[in-house]
């Protein structure tokens, strides 16, 4: 603690060193520009700058990163979040007929957070988030990304680690772009099984008139069952505790069944989730009217399985969200992209903290030296710290967006030909 | 003249060639009109106005039903009706069918260029009119239809049988038939067909349809989602692209007033002159859509202000709601009408909270609720004495500046003049507020031969808000009589 003292991400010229230093503008830029040089997409995007203070700063816009970087690092803002592409610039906000100034782009976005997920973890609560926990958001990740390549057939998806206790998805597809806010609802309404928030109640509303569930869930339910083994049952072990059994005990809708449990468990001194589960799964094999019971061990697979998403983040096009690469004001932690294809290996505790990076940099460049360079290009500072391994994950995606825009480009090209 | 402005839009739309010269049932083989391209023919402004009017008769009382939370079934029958008076469209063809079908899409593009103006207007307008299509491509025979799908390209994939194959169980996992029994074979011959997403988003929010790779797989039966959809969309598009015409059309003066009137009248609900106007409704009921037109024209200062406070706030308190909605109710207002004029009139408040909160209070007004008593409106000594000035008599509550600005702005479309203020604001210092009220009658009403002296009628003096509106609108009735008569 007394060595990080110094570099406590609350002081000032913490973070501008980080901006200055390591925030990775270039890739930032490309990635949300599609292109090389400035398009609508980036200089008629908003971004507001959350600065010390509470203060917001809305309708900003920038020509181009070296712009961006400049104000960021004028205003060292705590942290920045990204709007939409509009149909006018948003600084010119004021001179523009309001008529004139409307949203027409964004990509979609998903957020999960963990907060969600308190009526069903046991490890952590609240802002809290473990190693353990994080095995929910693997879960989700598992679910949703395959999906929406699959049912969307969207392909540029960039999923980013929230700093703290959830985790974002940006998707950039042209289509996605362009969804209106009644389609992006709509995109809601279909990815949504579990509404959460505070009008949560256990009812799944997704199962046709023929009572079967629709072939995108009954193809998850297999890979879920087995998450429902491992983390609510061994690992959270749920229903060890009497409100959480009492509560599952709540899905079966016939109380017959449910007191005939209830006995079980107590006759066989059912302590662990485990235990209590198996007893549930016997009292249901054994009675008569299977249909029903058995589309409700699905529903409860689901329950507490199936990703949780936030729904009104997803909704509006106008919808601001923190970039990648700020700094959360709590943790310190850089909210980094994550790989799907890893994300069980990711640790939200092993993600850097500003403290970290400005000690790895200190270890190459001397402290000295970098007070007075200031103002010069550190374009390539990253490369010597832990951040690399994320910044190249986002210059990937963003080359796959970068490759797409000249193939369109190559397209429209011949056909004028 | 009008022409000028068709071969505007037209020559937008690249379309011209094709269209001049095309007539009959060969221009309008089906009765159903996805108005793709502009009439080009030539019409009298008589006939573009009147056309006009008769397509907003039925896109009005779409709206007002629309407020009033009518079902699908009910407004279909109320909205078949109307149409069938005043816009008949027969599905068959017959001898007048040319005819119909003319009208039909000469009327949706008038009311096109009336309502391309605002975006408000354009979301009101895309709403009725897809109402109204929708009613009758609901009414339409199913063979009529299948021609009218195929003879525009409505950009759907028919999926075939080897795909439908590939994607059994999960086509079949999502199918839903009417009945239950039946699903299996249903499904055996059911045609599906594909399009992007986007174009049926109330399907995929639903998870009424199977999504492979941004495709949805759609059931014939729901085909009419897609063309419903790309309905509005279309019709969005088109009054945008509408709007940015419009200003070239300016030149010719004939028609900017016409136009006006026209969105006016929507504004309003088609408003009540309108409906006198064109002659046929003399029906004594008054309903929800008429207030707008009657306040302005009959209510006297107390209840007019509280009208314009509700369309300003969107919104009235209490004992304002009180107060006027018993007014509106001796003055003539049905109860199933007073619940459309409040509904409409709290817009912005979800139905939930509406019928909630409100619904309950209207009803007790009428009696109908609660101990049943028929409660009486009040007059105006009652209003003179009431304690909260907002639903007191403005001459005794308003500010002697107030009430002179509110006086002329209220009143001088009826014959108020400045000059005719000294003399009520006189006897307003005096204390005499239903003087200077009977005065601005008597003011107000010169026009129907109303004199000096005379007030509302035997030199009898106001002293009852609903006493002045009746016996306004009897003297307006027999104006209009009158008029008639030389
Ligand atoms: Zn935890």
């Amino acid at each position: 603690m007394d060595i990080e003292a110094d570099y406590d991400h609350s002081l000032p010229e913490v973070m501008l060193t980080y901006y200055r230093r390591l925030y990775p503008f270039r890739p930032i830029f490309t990635w949300l520009n599609h292109d090389h040089t400035p398009t609508r997409l980036f200089t008629h995007r908003e971004w507001a700058f959350t600065l010390a203070g509470d203060v917001y700063l809305r309708y900003n816009s920038f020509a181009t990163a070296e712009d961006l970087k400049k104000q960021v690092c004028d205003l060292n803002p705590t942290r920045f979040e990204i709007g939409p592409v509009y149909s006018a610039r948003p600084r010119d906000r004021k001179t523009v007929r309001p008529s004139a100034f409307q949203p027409v782009q964004r990509e979609l976005v998903f957020d999960l957070d963990m907060t969600d997920y308190d009526p069903i973890r046991t490890c952590c609560s609240d802002a809290d988030i473990c190693k353990r926990c994080w095995a929910f958001i693997t879960a989700a990740v598992r679910v949703l990304d395959p999906a929406i390549r699959d049912q969307f057939g969207y392909e540029h998806l960039l999923w980013v680690y929230s700093g703290r206790r959830g985790i974002h998805l940006w998707i950039s597809d042209k289509e996605a772009l362009d969804l209106t806010d009644q389609e992006r609802k709509a995109i809601v309404g279909w990815m949504t099984v579990v509404n959460s928030g505070k009008d949560s109640n256990k009812r799944l509303s997704v199962r046709t008139s023929s009572k079967s569930l629709p072939a995108p869930l009954q193809n998850v339910l297999e890979n879920l069952k087995h998450t429902f083994t491992t983390l609510i049952l061994r690992d959270q072990d749920l229903f060890a505790s009497n409100e959480a059994a009492a509560a599952l005990l709540e899905h079966i809708p016939d109380q017959e069944i449910v007191e005939k449990v209830k006995t079980n468990w107590i006759n066989s001194a059912c302590s662990t989730s485990e235990a209590k589960w198996v007893e549930l799964l016997k009292t249901v094999r054994s009675s008569k009217s299977s249909d029903i019971l058995q589309a409700a061990m699905e529903d409860i697979i689901l329950y507490y399985t199936y990703p949780r998403l936030d729904a009104e983040v997803s909704k509006h096009r106008n919808h601001l969200l923190k970039a990648p690469f700020c700094v959360h004001p709590k943790t310190g932690r850089v909210c980094v992209p994550v790989d799907p294809e890893k994300v069980e290996e990711f640790d939200p505790e092993a993600v850097p903290t500003v403290a970290q990076l400005l000690r790895e940099l200190d270890s190459i460049t001397p402290a000295t030296n970098s007070e007075e360079s200031g103002n010069e290009h550190h374009h390539s500072d990253w490369e010597k710290t832990s951040l690399k391994p994320y910044v190249d994950l986002l210059n990937r995606h963003a080359s796959s967006l970068m490759e797409k825009t000249r193939l369109e480009k190559r397209t429209q090209g011949s056909m004028a030909w | 003249m009008y022409r000028s402005g068709e071969r505007q839009v037209a020559h937008e739309t690249r379309e011209t060639n094709a269209l001049v010269e095309n007539n009959g049932l060969l221009r309008y083989a089906n009765a159903l009109n996805f108005y793709d391209h502009p009439p080009l023919f030539d019409v009298t402004v008589d006939e573009f106005e009147t056309t006009a009017i008769d397509r907003l008769r039925v896109l009005a009382e779409i709206e007002s039903s629309l407020a009033r939370n009518r079902t699908w079934e009910e407004l279909k029958a109320i909205t078949y009706a109307q149409y069938m008076k005043y816009v008949p469209l027969h599905t068959s063809t017959f001898t007048d069918a040319v005819e119909e079908r003319r009208k039909d899409h000469l009327g949706h593009y008038v009311l096109r260029l009336a309502f391309c103006r605002s975006e408000d207007l354009r979301r009101r307008f895309v709403k009725a009119e897809s109402v109204l299509f929708r009613v009758r491509f609901e009414q339409t025979e199913i063979e009529l239809r299948k021609e009218f799908l195929n003879s525009r390209n409505f950009n759907w994939i028919a999926v075939t049988q080897e795909e439908k194959a590939q994607y059994h169980q999960e086509l079949y996992s999502m199918y839903q038939s009417p009945k239950q029994e039946n699903r299996a074979d249903a499904f055996k011959k059911e045609k599906f067909s594909k399009v992007r997403w986007t174009r049926v988003p109330d399907l995929v929010e639903a998870r009424r349809v199977f999504l492979k790779s941004g495709w949805a797989y759609v059931p014939g039966r729901e085909q009419s989602s897609i063309i419903f959809q790309e309905f509005e969309v279309q019709l969005e598009k088109a009054l945008e692209a509408t709007s940015r015409l419009i200003p070239r059309l300016d030149e010719d003066s004939r028609l900017i007033p016409v136009l006006d009137n026209l969105s006016q009248g929507f504004v309003a609900g088609i408003a009540s002159e309108w409906m006198n106007a064109a002659g046929s409704s003399s029906s004594s009921d008054i309903r929800a859509e008429m207030v707008d037109g009657l306040a302005k024209k009959h209510f006297p200062m107390c209840m007019r202000g509280m009208h314009e406070n509700l369309r300003r706030d969107h919104h009235l308190k209490h004992f304002g709601r009180l107060q006027y909605g018993l007014f509106l109710k001796v003055l003539g207002l049905s109860i199933e009408e007073a619940v459309a004029f409040w509904r409409k009139s709290f817009d912005r408040m979800t139905d939930d909270k509406f019928s909630k909160e409100y619904k309950y209070n209207i009803r007790h007004s009428y009696g109908l609720e609660g101990k049943r008593a028929n409660y009486p409106a009040k007059n105006c000594l009652q209003i003179l004495t009431s304690s909260p000035s907002d639903v007191g008599c403005p001459y005794r509550t308003f500010s002697p500046e107030n009430l002179q600005t509110a006086l002329l702005s209220m009143y001088s479309q009826e014959g108020l003049k400045s000059s005719d203020l000294p003399e009520i604001m006189s006897t307003v210092k005096a204390g005499h507020y239903h003087v200077a009220c009977t005065r601005v009658f008597e003011i107000t009403h010169a026009s129907c031969g109303v004199a000096k002296g005379e007030g509302i009628g035997g030199g009898e003096s106001v002293t009852h808000p609903n006493q002045y509106a009746a016996r306004s609108m009897e003297l307006g009735k027999s104006k209009k009589e009158d008029d008639a008569m030389e």
